[in-house]
């Protein structure tokens, strides 16, 4: 039981890493009931995004109608639960004809054979995506295995009037930035620049991407992990001298008592991501038009580069019967026009498609930040500088073993290089367990 | 439960929990218990007055005022909650309610035909299939979730309310307690005297037994009531269609709809101040027959 186990994972290891022709022959014995169809076709969607089915419902009396592919929403939580979920309901064969999946979890379902490859049904969709953000749904292969949807590219956003207020200015590197909060530190000693969280292992890897970590490659049939890296060690120990001088704040981010700083102005800038507004709305109501955006500082003044923190695709798995219908839908949803637009407004949703970022839902910015007319400009044109990421199959050992030796770090406001070697280590064994090869 | 024992065939007065309790002795209160009860009860009680108090504040006042201040939103809540998907809630509270009504009813059918079983019919490998229903006692039902699942996934009964009802329907703990209770509170003697007169087994069990059973089934039934209303992974492993989930399930997609969007915290905190009324409302109705004696002049002894 074991060996087979070791075995099957070691091949689909490879299958990863060799992509598209160990793929074609894994996939060869399911290639025959996702073939042509005849007749209409009912395909189940998983996914998590608020409004989808009114979405998918545009779909399904549109082009779906048409072409009698109707699609029905399941809707679902989100999370790393929902990668495991997945993955039960396809041991037993029943997942469901499409996935949402974030992309750090990808490589996940690929390495479980759990999503197909669609590189031959998508079409054209390449074209509507950065380079960076589709290189994420190919894992660095010639398969295709998601479509992009929403894209998380980070910013720095600031308390315009606060800033004023301090007599700051908005920081365009890093050191800047550790200025800035030495500074604030001593003119108001009660206030916090930001804080940083433990809690959020996306944030840190997004801060770790900007500054041109890869976490996970591939070389020859072998993963190779490069948490501790030097770009990882530099983001870690900026951050961690931050904390332990006291320049920052070290609360978990996402609690009431964030919130309530954010709300009250005991904390005046946040790193996040292009869905900011949203979470600030619920977080801190009361200083909405106060807010402004501006790109994340960078490591050198020549530097222009930022990260990602979240985002998500649309995947096709390996159980569907109907493989082809849906490509063409998930095609449709992540580059049609009329999709995207509706996927703005029901969903909230920030498009990975290039040409989406500045139509229909875009073109005015979003209420909490009306004192910034060109918040979505500014947006897309960051989101052209994401630095490329590079996924493996274990990323949810990684974030785990991230809160719980950051968190300790944090707390202690002790070294944080050492909590990126225990990463690093976790993670190497834990794909070793898995019966993945790993390069020294 | 302490006053339960295996051994003993004859009815105890006050088997039952908060029955019989001896007459009254004038004493001082005893300090330490008290206060440790009462800091006990404080532990337990405090999250529940968070959720009430939390639930009457609208999402600006929710993080921003202090803890235990009610708030102005109560009727918005309920409202935006009512609203929420076409009231997909009141759905996830019906589905609650079959999955919990029906599973701890025919969960607890099943715990007193095998519980008088056990207890009243001696039979080759009585003691063994007991002992194996004891390790089922031990094992948490959290880890027999997915091999369920796969075997469900194998009748194709998954993401149906079949699916969430079957695996709740044996419980060993209540099969355990079914017996327990069938071998203290039904006298061997009572069972002889009905086949004496003639009646058969079955009767004996539905019309002798099983009144005098009572008290404990509906232990049995709470429990599994309890249980199954507060079952998270179960149907979350075995459901995809939210119209089927139970609230559990439902609020966790509230709160989890990816990093784009806010948790809606108001709508969850006020749907799980809702969720708890069905459960109080059980317990009121149902507590009154666990003071029913019916044992009382069965047997002379």
């Amino acid at each position: 039981m074991r060996y087979t186990k070791h075995r099957r994972l070691v091949s689909s290891a490879l299958a990863v890493t060799l992509g598209a022709t160990t793929l074609a022959a894994c996939g060869s014995s399911s290639d025959d009931d996702g073939g042509a169809r005849s007749g209409p076709v009912s395909l189940t969607y998983w996914t998590w995004a608020p409004g989808m089915d009114k979405v998918v419902d545009l779909w399904n009396e549109g082009p779906g109608k048409k072409e009698q592919i109707k699609v029905t929403v399941k809707k679902q939580a989100s999370g790393d639960t929902l990668v495991t979920k997945i993955l039960t309901a396809h041991k037993a064969g029943k997942a469901p004809d499409l996935v949402q999946a974030e992309y750090q979890a990808l490589p996940t379902l690929v390495s479980n054979d759990a999503l197909a490859d669609i590189s031959k049904d998508v079409g054209d969709a390449k074209s509507k995506f950065a380079d960076g953000v589709w290189q994420q749904t190919t894992l660095g292969t010639d398969a295709v295995y998601a479509v992009p949807q929403d894209i998380g590219p980070m910013m720095f956003y600031y308390r315009e009037d606060l800033f004023e207020e301090y007599g700051l200015t908005v920081p365009t590197t890093w050191d800047e930035f550790a200025d800035t909060a030495r500074k604030l530190k001593k003119k108001s000693p009660k206030t916090d620049l930001t804080t940083f969280s433990a809690n959020d292992s996306g944030l840190f890897a997004g801060l770790a991407q900007q500054a041109g970590a890869q976490w996970w490659t591939t070389s020859g049939d072998q993963w190779k992990v490069g948490i501790s890296d030097d770009a990882t060690k530099k983001v870690a120990e900026f951050w961690g001298g931050l904390v332990k001088e006291g320049a920052i704040d070290n609360q978990p981010m996402y609690t009431p008592a964030w919130n309530k700083a954010l709300n009250t102005g005991k904390q005046i800038a946040w790193v996040s991501a292009v869905w900011a507004p949203g979470t600030l709305n619920t977080a801190a109501p009361d200083t909405k038009g106060k807010w402004a955006m501006a790109p994340l500082p960078q490591w050198t003044e020549q530097e222009n580069r930022t990260g990602s923190w979240g985002g998500s695709s649309t995947g096709v798995t390996t159980d569907s019967g109907n493989k082809e219908a849906a490509a063409e839908f998930a095609a449709w949803l992540n580059t049609d026009g009329d999709a995207l637009n509706a996927l703005a407004k029901e969903s909230g949703i920030y498009p990975a498609s290039t040409s989406a970022q500045l139509s229909g839902a875009f073109t005015t910015p979003p209420e909490y930040f009306s004192n910034q007319p060109d918040f979505y400009q500014k947006a897309a044109e960051i989101a052209q500088t994401t630095a490329p990421s590079a996924w493996g199959p274990n990323v949810n050992v990684a974030y785990t073993t991230f809160k719980d030796a950051f968190g300790a770090a944090a707390k202690n406001r002790s070294d944080f290089v050492t909590a990126v070697d225990t990463m690093q280590q976790d993670t190497v064994a834990d794909l070793k367990k898995q019966g993945f090869e790993v390069a020294p | 439960m302490s006053s339960v024992t295996l051994n003993k065939a004859e009815p105890v007065a006050g088997t039952a929990p908060g029955t019989g309790r001896g007459p009254a002795r004038p004493r001082r209160i005893a300090l330490v218990p008290t206060l440790t009860l009462l800091l006990g009860a404080l532990y337990c009680l405090l999250p529940v007055a968070w959720v009430v108090i939390a639930s009457t504040k609208s999402g600006s006042e929710l993080f921003s005022t202090f803890t235990f201040w009610p708030g102005t939103g109560f009727t918005e809540n309920l409202s935006d909650l009512n609203a929420y998907r076409d009231g997909v809630y009141w759905k996830w509270m019906g589905n609650s309610a079959l999955y919990a009504g029906l599973g701890a009813l025919l969960s607890t059918c099943v715990s007193a035909v095998s519980g008088y079983a056990l207890a009243v019919y001696r039979f080759r490998g009585r003691e063994t299939l007991f002992n194996v229903l004891l390790t089922g006692v031990l094992m948490p039902p959290v880890i027999l979730a997915v091999p369920q699942y796969l075997l469900l996934a194998q009748a194709d009964l998954t993401d149906s309310y079949l699916s969430v009802l079957l695996p709740q329907i044996l419980s060993p703990y209540g099969v355990y307690l079914a017996r327990i209770y069938a071998a203290a509170s039904v006298p061997s003697d009572v069972v002889e005297a009905g086949r004496m007169d003639g009646a058969g087994e079955w009767r004996i069990f539905t019309r002798v037994a099983l009144p005098m059973m009572m008290p404990g089934l509906v232990t049995v039934f709470l429990f599994q009531f309890v249980a199954i209303w507060n079952n998270f992974l179960l149907p979350y492993i075995m459901l995809s269609d939210d119209e089927k989930f139970p609230i559990t399930l439902g609020l966790h997609t509230l709160l989890e709809q990816g990093a784009n969007t806010p948790a809606l915290y108001t709508l969850v905190v006020t749907g799980a101040f809702l969720a708890v009324f069905p459960l109080v409302a059980l317990f009121l109705v149902v507590q009154r027959f666990w003071s029913l004696d019916l044992l009382s002049g069965a047997v002379k002894s």
